[in-house]
């Protein structure tokens, strides 16, 4: 008999049907993964079993939880579901705990509410927990609270919550989003861990997740099941259209569909560039230290690392929103120095970013014509109102949009559409280096597949040089013709993407290719192939400073910092780079 | 419109309009004017005989005149001396935000000196170094109230200048005044016509105040503080002359009080969808 079975499933707000006669089931110690892009009714679903729906939504069908039925049942009925039977993992540990009490007294509170344990057992059991969810030195990590942890572990923590009262499912709600891959690896082991005793409902929209770690796979779409299956079977004939739109938009790490190598002129070039900010007290913070390359006419590079690597600061560096502290930056010859405000206005008008967050970089009180308007009224005063109208629409055009969208605020438009005008914004001026600081990171599949075609095609068109930030290895593999790994500021490695994918010369590149998840249930998931976290910039490790992680290091690792030099083709600071051989066999 | 959904703000919307109404028209309709005194007619109760819709005073005039009159007065020191605090404030606060570092450190430590005044002190030495005038209360209150909207724009300030439609502006080679005019103030304006509407009552409790100390409006010309002063003299016997203005006054207050909350929860709103 299945654990938990939806039938007929229905969520409303108002007139709004968020979710539609939705069905599927989850027997005992099965994991189902539901996929969907954003608004497809994911989290709804997970909600209305938990019964954490907000009063105004109206809620039919029926849902069924070990032969109890949860819609319309009492408070009291789901309040003892909850924990003790069906754990949750949401996808932003930091909201989910709270933010005043120590992380032991909140795995308590489940113990002590539920009365799983009693007396000294529950502290011995909390400990255990933490130490399982891999917490190191949990008995003196039970008295910390939450910000007093890093993101990894504080998801670890919400897992251990979730799982204390060994309940016989788990609800996971994009777990792993907000992490960095290598981190991400070590959760997706540990959920692999619990799967004996726990049914898992995954929720995710990365294929490869689903892949390595779902049994079975349910398809959602605008509040719909479209598809639901076995994972290896929906994979290899998808049985609906939209099923093998999610699967051709997931990018993948393995298929080489890789550019060509760029031949253009050099135009832009950086050497030894350093980053530092002020930390507390006297101290100063090495954001980024010692970063060299040159990007060519039509090349893009991309910039990868985990948070905290110096992608972005070394970029904010670059365009002068904060101070470089050492090395140039060239561009087209003339050095890019002091602040933008005091640039030439070629520079400026060259040099073109394009922010993550399209919410938060377009002015929410400015309608989609001025915002792309004010970049030309700046640099082409001479223009007259109507020719100025026209570059507007031939930019929004360029990206996709038409003239409708003249008169929108950006509150209007949705995450592509505003990504678009932001990207429209960078282009009206005819750039000839557009940085794209994670610019589809909080893109659905689909939506960054065509973002990434339109950066392809003006690159053809124009040959616009792209900088490219990324921490998805995935989607810098379809794109760029060299990569540039950072690892806490340092760069470890700049190679052509063949070479870098194939035959990484670091071992932390080995690794962040290792972590990615593979959107394919053949290849098996690997193990996490790094432990523990990226250290504290504030206090780094001597020498080489990836050397406490990493499997390949030896006593001058910790004692000398290893200076970059070419390999082949390939730019790589490791002192053991010619001894190891990290190539990929697959 | 959105904005008239909201009960808060319909009601009391309605309410401030018909008082404004009865205020600017009430005067004119009235066959008595506000100056004339007559001992015949000292401290009638209201009623319709000679039209003293709300009785006479102490000296026989007309208080629905006078009271019409109050209100106006009541109302333009308010407004103005809003509007002086919002002028100086916005732009200063702005200024202190976005530019940031010492500039901002100054700016906002000379706002921590003037605090440091003590308030009635200054608009006595005011009055008395100067011919007591109406535009003495504007400045005195406006001074005052300026502070506070300073500091709330500032600290909004620091908060956008963080965002990334403010990088990009500069990136692209917009001026920094541009950026203040264009990027940072139109995003202040929910915060701060919230907090002009909750000004509004605390400049009219503060010229009121100063009109019941005898520090205000001056005779023959009145306002609602200086009404209510003249009411307590009369409390017993005569207890209309009291409680007409004060209701009047505390309605005022209390209509600007939820019209400021109501506006808050529109904005709110306007965030949330």
């Amino acid at each position: 008999m299945s654990l938990l079975r939806i039938k007929g499933l229905s969520i409303q707000y108002g007139d709004t049907v968020v979710v539609d006669d939705l069905g599927f089931s989850i027997s005992r110690g099965e994991s189902v993964g539901l996929v969907g892009e954003s608004g497809s009714g994911k989290s709804q679903t997970a909600l209305a079993v938990l019964g954490l729906l907000p009063r105004s939504a109206s809620l039919s069908g029926s849902i069924r939880f070990d032969g109890t039925e949860l819609v319309g049942a009492p408070e009291q009925t789901l309040n003892q579901l909850r924990a003790r039977r069906i754990g949750i993992v949401f996808q932003d540990p930091m909201q989910a705990l709270n933010p005043y009490l120590r992380i032991g007294r909140q795995l308590r509170e489940i113990l002590v509410r539920h009365k799983v344990a009693q007396g000294v057992n529950i502290d011995a059991r909390v400990i255990d927990m933490l130490t399982r969810v891999g917490l190191s030195d949990a008995t003196r990590q039970v008295r910390a609270y939450p910000h007093q942890l890093s993101g990894g572990m504080r998801q670890r923590v919400m897992l251990a919550s979730a799982l204390i009262a060994e309940p016989d499912l788990l609800i996971a709600d994009e777990p792993t989003t907000a992490l960095d891959v290598t981190v991400q690896a070590q959760i997706l082991e540990l959920l692999e861990d619990i799967r004996d005793e726990t049914a898992l409902l995954l929720i995710t929209h990365d294929l490869g997740i689903v892949a390595g770690h779902c049994e079975r796979m349910v398809v959602l779409e605008s509040g719909r099941v479209v598809d639901a299956g076995p994972t290896t079977s929906l994979f290899a004939s998808p049985g609906h259209a939209h099923t093998r739109v999610l699967l051709n938009a997931a990018p993948r790490i393995d298929t080489a569909n890789i550019p060509p190598p760029a031949t253009g002129a050099s135009v832009f070039g950086v050497e030894a560039a350093a980053v530092s900010y002020k930390a507390f007290g006297h101290e100063r913070l090495q954001a980024v230290q010692d970063v060299s390359f040159s990007l060519r006419c039509g090349e893009t590079i991309a910039i990868v690392g985990e948070s905290g690597s110096g992608k972005s600061s070394f970029v904010r560096a670059v365009l002068g929103l904060v101070p470089m502290e050492a090395g140039r930056a060239v561009y087209a010859g003339a050095p890019l120095q002091g602040p933008v405000e005091r640039r030439a206005k070629n520079q400026r008008r060259d040099l073109q970013l394009v922010f993550q967050d399209p919410v938060s970089a377009l002015n929410p009180q400015m309608r989609v014509q001025k915002i792309i308007g004010e970049s030309l009224l700046v640099h082409e005063p001479q223009l007259s109102k109507r020719e100025r109208a026209a570059r507007v629409i031939e930019a929004l055009e360029q990206v996709g949009l038409d003239d409708s969208y003249l008169c929108r605020y950006p509150h209007e438009l949705s995450g592509g559409q505003a990504q678009r005008v932001a990207i429209a914004r960078a282009l009206v001026l005819g750039p000839k280096v557009l940085i794209c600081d994670e610019a589809v990171a909080a893109l659905d599949g689909s939506v960054r597949e065509r973002v990434l075609e339109l950066l392809r095609r003006v690159q053809d068109d124009s040959g616009l040089s792209i900088i490219f930030i990324s921490h998805d290895l995935a989607v810098v593999r379809s794109i760029s013709h060299r990569v540039l790994v950072m690892y806490m500021g340092h760069m470890v490695e700049l190679a052509d993407n063949s070479s870098l994918f194939v035959r990484p010369r670091h071992p932390y590149t080995k690794a962040l290719i290792d972590a990615v998840p593979v959107p394919d249930p053949i290849v098996a998931p690997k193990k996490a192939p790094l432990r523990g976290e990226v250290p504290s910039l504030l206090n780094p490790p001597s020498g080489c400073v990836f050397h406490p992680r990493c499997g390949y290091a030896k006593d001058i690792c910790a004692l000398e910092l290893p200076v970059a030099r070419d390999l082949k083709g390939t730019r790589v600071a490791c002192h053991r780079a010619e001894e190891i051989d990290l190539s990929r066999q697959s | 419109m959105r904005l008239l959904r909201n009960r808060a703000i319909r009601v009391s919307g309605v309410i401030l309009l018909v008082i404004s109404v009865f205020a600017l028209f009430g005067p004119w309709i009235s066959p008595n004017d506000y100056l004339s005194t007559s001992f015949d007619r000292s401290l009638l109760p209201p009623s319709t005989v000679g039209a003293h819709l709300f009785g006479t005073d102490d000296l026989g005039r007309d208080l629905f005149v006078r009271t019409m009159l109050g209100i106006r007065v009541t109302l333009m020191v308010a407004i103005v001396a809003s509007f002086v605090s919002l002028v100086i404030g916005v732009t200063y606060g702005a200024i202190a935000g976005f530019v940031g570092g010492r500039v901002d450190a100054a700016m906002m430590r000379f706002v921590d000196t003037l605090y440091a005044l003590p308030f009635i002190f200054f608009v006595i030495l005011l009055m008395v170094a100067f011919e007591r005038n109406f535009l003495l209360i504007f400045v005195a209150i406006g001074a005052v109230n300026w502070l506070d909207m300073a500091r709330i724009v500032r600290g909004q300030t620091l908060s956008l200048r963080e965002r990334e439609f403010v990088d990009a502006a500069r990136l692209t080679g917009v001026s920094t005044g541009r950026i203040i005019f264009r990027h940072i103030a139109p995003n202040l304006i929910g915060i701060v016509v919230v907090y002009v509407t909750l000004t509004i009552p605390q400049a009219i409790l503060v010229e009121s105040f100063l009109s019941f100390l005898g520090l205000g409006v001056q005779e023959p010309q009145t306002s609602l503080g200086a009404l209510v002063d003249a009411g307590v003299n009369q409390m017993e016997g005569a207890a209309w002359v009291l409680l007409i203005p004060a209701g009047l006054l505390a309605a005022i207050l209390m209509c600007f009080n939820f019209l400021g909350d109501g506006l808050r929860d529109f904005f709110d709103a306007r965030h949330v969808d």
